[in-house]
């Protein structure tokens, strides 16, 4: 099975447009939304179904049994994350702690125990055929990365036989863009002709050149900033990635965004190109000696 | 007073309010704590940038003293150490620098050394300080170089400090908002804008922040994000018209407030709407 994941280092470039296209062109039997802070995919996937739900658990988080404390202040010493308070009686911050333990080994009597703790949800949609891997990370929770990693995993479970799959990921650079990377055999990244969007994309694409992942680049609403536009066809060409394609500005992406639909699904000017693209990115996957 | 900018949904427009609320308020702080995608900067351009160099701590083992004993293997809950070969092996990139190891070391064969992740800069653009944190590429995570950049020696008072966030509504975010006395929420009129809408909803709610919303690339007809904002009765800040004109500025880097009389009015307008409702709040709730 050949992953492809698409990225783009700023928000907002149009990832989860692109990948829905792409999913409906493709009549995908895997993919996932590795967005796992603000996951959109499953509003225009179509999916009649329920998913099946599945209980994410992070690191644990410390309790303090204020019964056998005997507040000797250890605990609070030796949290790196300042995640010990004490208002007036000793108290963990479950929003800062991040589970290390540190607290519990340097307790003298056994005051603290680490307890499990839910850190988001993992949805499976599948229909025997076709399976669709998405997760949500619970409000200002940490471990993101640990999340994409068992969506990815889950995708993988549910599907059998497929030649493609297909990961939306997240913006930025950080650790559930790093956790979506590895394993991939092609990153697609998504830019956008502004300043903001050229600056964020050179970082994502060094941060996929650290795993040494093959990278091509298209274009969002390339005629918004047709000097822009240039620039990054420019750069591309200077770092000898693949430049696949120009897709246009399109009200009508809003429109069929809007009623839960693809670009691929009705009939507009963004909706026409993508198609190229998207023939393009598969010619790149599957060519052979690469990935 | 502390604002803090965010949205959920990356690209609806985070940078370009807070950065034309800072120069709008003419003296005052912009922090980019978006250090995973810093784009502040760019607008701001600022003069006489100070840098400084983020780290942190990560054990550094000393082979000879090392007896096996795996003990740091089984304490750490990040996987961060391993026993290989017959030697213990560090993976930077997944260690949180909690300390665990080197404290349960019985052989004290684990010490700590500085790893650089990033850096923070400051720098001053008209009368704006300007505040970036850029974290490494390939490093996991920028909690540390946030902390930073909110710790740093801010005015306190009356002094406007407009905080740019991460998108999303993880750790990075919490991290972001948590001393903020203003969240404003930007957000798009689209399907997916409500969608992650909802979701910073959740999360100012939880942390009990005083916030509203402003709408961005509002188009004619219905906007899914004031429907979503109506019935949940939040208050709206303002709205920001799509605009190719604006739409060009912003894609070239530079501050609207800065070039056209037209969008200094929009932001001033916004600018004392946020402020109005930051002092009703703070007098409220001190």
């Amino acid at each position: 099975m050949k992953q492809l994941l698409i990225l783009s280092g700023k928000g907002g470039t149009g990832k989860t447009t692109i990948a829905s296209a792409f999913i409906k062109l493709a009549d995908a039997k895997a993919y996932a939304d590795c967005d796992v802070d603000a996951p959109n995919l499953h509003l225009i996937t179509g999916w009649k179904v329920e998913p099946a739900k599945t209980d994410y658990y992070g690191l644990p988080k410390a309790e303090i049994n204020l019964e056998l404390c005997i507040e000797c202040d250890q605990c609070r010493q030796n949290c790196r994350f300042n995640a010990i308070k004490v208002e007036p009686h000793y108290k963990v911050d479950p929003f800062a702690c991040e589970g290390c333990g540190v607290c519990e080994y340097v307790c003298p009597v056994e005051a603290i125990t680490m307890i499990p703790a839910v850190a988001g949800e993992l949805m499976l949609y599948s229909d025997g055929e076709k399976a669709f891997s998405t997760a949500q990370l619970q409000m200002g929770s940490g471990t993101s990365g640990m999340l994409v990693t068992e969506g990815k995993k889950q995708m993988k479970a549910a599907t059998v036989d497929t030649e493609l799959a297909i990961i939306d990921g997240s913006p930025g650079i950080g650790c559930p863009v790093i956790a979506s990377l590895s394993g991939v055999d092609m990153v697609l990244i998504v830019a956008e002709p502004s300043i903001s969007g050229i600056s964020d994309m050179e970082r994502v694409i060094k941060t996929a050149a650290k795993f040494g992942t093959k990278t091509a680049v298209c274009i969002n609403k390339y005629d918004t900033n047709i000097e822009n536009t240039e620039k990054i066809e420019e750069f591309c060409k200077k770092q000898g990635l693949p430049f696949i394609g120009r897709i246009p500005f399109d009200l009508g992406a809003v429109k069929a965004i809007n009623n839960g639909q693809t670009i691929v699904d009705i009939d507009c000017t963004s909706g026409t190109v993508v198609k190229e693209v998207y023939h393009k990115t598969m010619n790149l996957l599957f060519e052979k000696g690469g990935g | 007073m502390r604002i803090a900018v965010l949205s959920g949904k990356g690209g609806t427009g985070k940078t370009l309010v807070s950065v034309n609320l800072a120069a709008a308020a003419k003296a005052s702080t912009y922090i980019d704590c978006d250090v995973e995608e810093p784009n502040g900067h760019l607008f701001f351009k600022p003069e006489g940038v100070q840098v400084e160099e983020i780290s942190v701590k990560i054990p550094k083992v000393d082979h000879e003293l090392c007896n096996g004993c795996r003990k740091c293997v089984e304490f750490c809950s990040f996987n961060a150490l391993a026993y290989i070969k017959n030697k213990l092996i560090v993976f930077d990139d997944v260690c949180h620098s909690c300390g665990g190891c080197i404290l349960v070391c019985p052989e004290s064969a684990l010490t700590e050394k500085a790893k650089v992740i990033g850096k923070i800069k400051k720098g001053v653009s008209g009368e704006v300080v300007v505040w970036t944190g850029v974290l490494n590429t390939g490093e996991a995570t920028g909690i540390p170089i946030i902390k930073k950049l909110l710790n740093a020696d801010n005015p306190q008072g009356d002094q406007l400090i407009f905080i740019d966030c991460p998108p999303g509504s993880a750790c990075i975010v919490m991290e972001s908002i948590k001393d903020a006395d203003y969240c404003v929420l930007v957000a798009e009129p689209t399907l997916f804008g409500v969608h992650n809408l909802g979701m910073v909803y959740e999360l100012v709610k939880l942390f009990n922040k005083p916030f509203g919303v402003v709408l961005n690339k509002c188009l004619e007809g219905e906007n899914p994000a004031e429907k979503f904002c109506l019935e949940k009765n939040i208050k709206i800040l303002g709205r920001i018209p799509f605009d190719n004109e604006l739409g060009t500025l912003n894609s070239n880097a530079e501050i609207a407030v800065n070039k056209n009389e037209k969008y200094r009015e929009l932001f001033s307008s916004l600018l004392n709407t946020v402020t109005k409702e930051v002092q009703h709040e703070t007098t409220t709730n001190p």
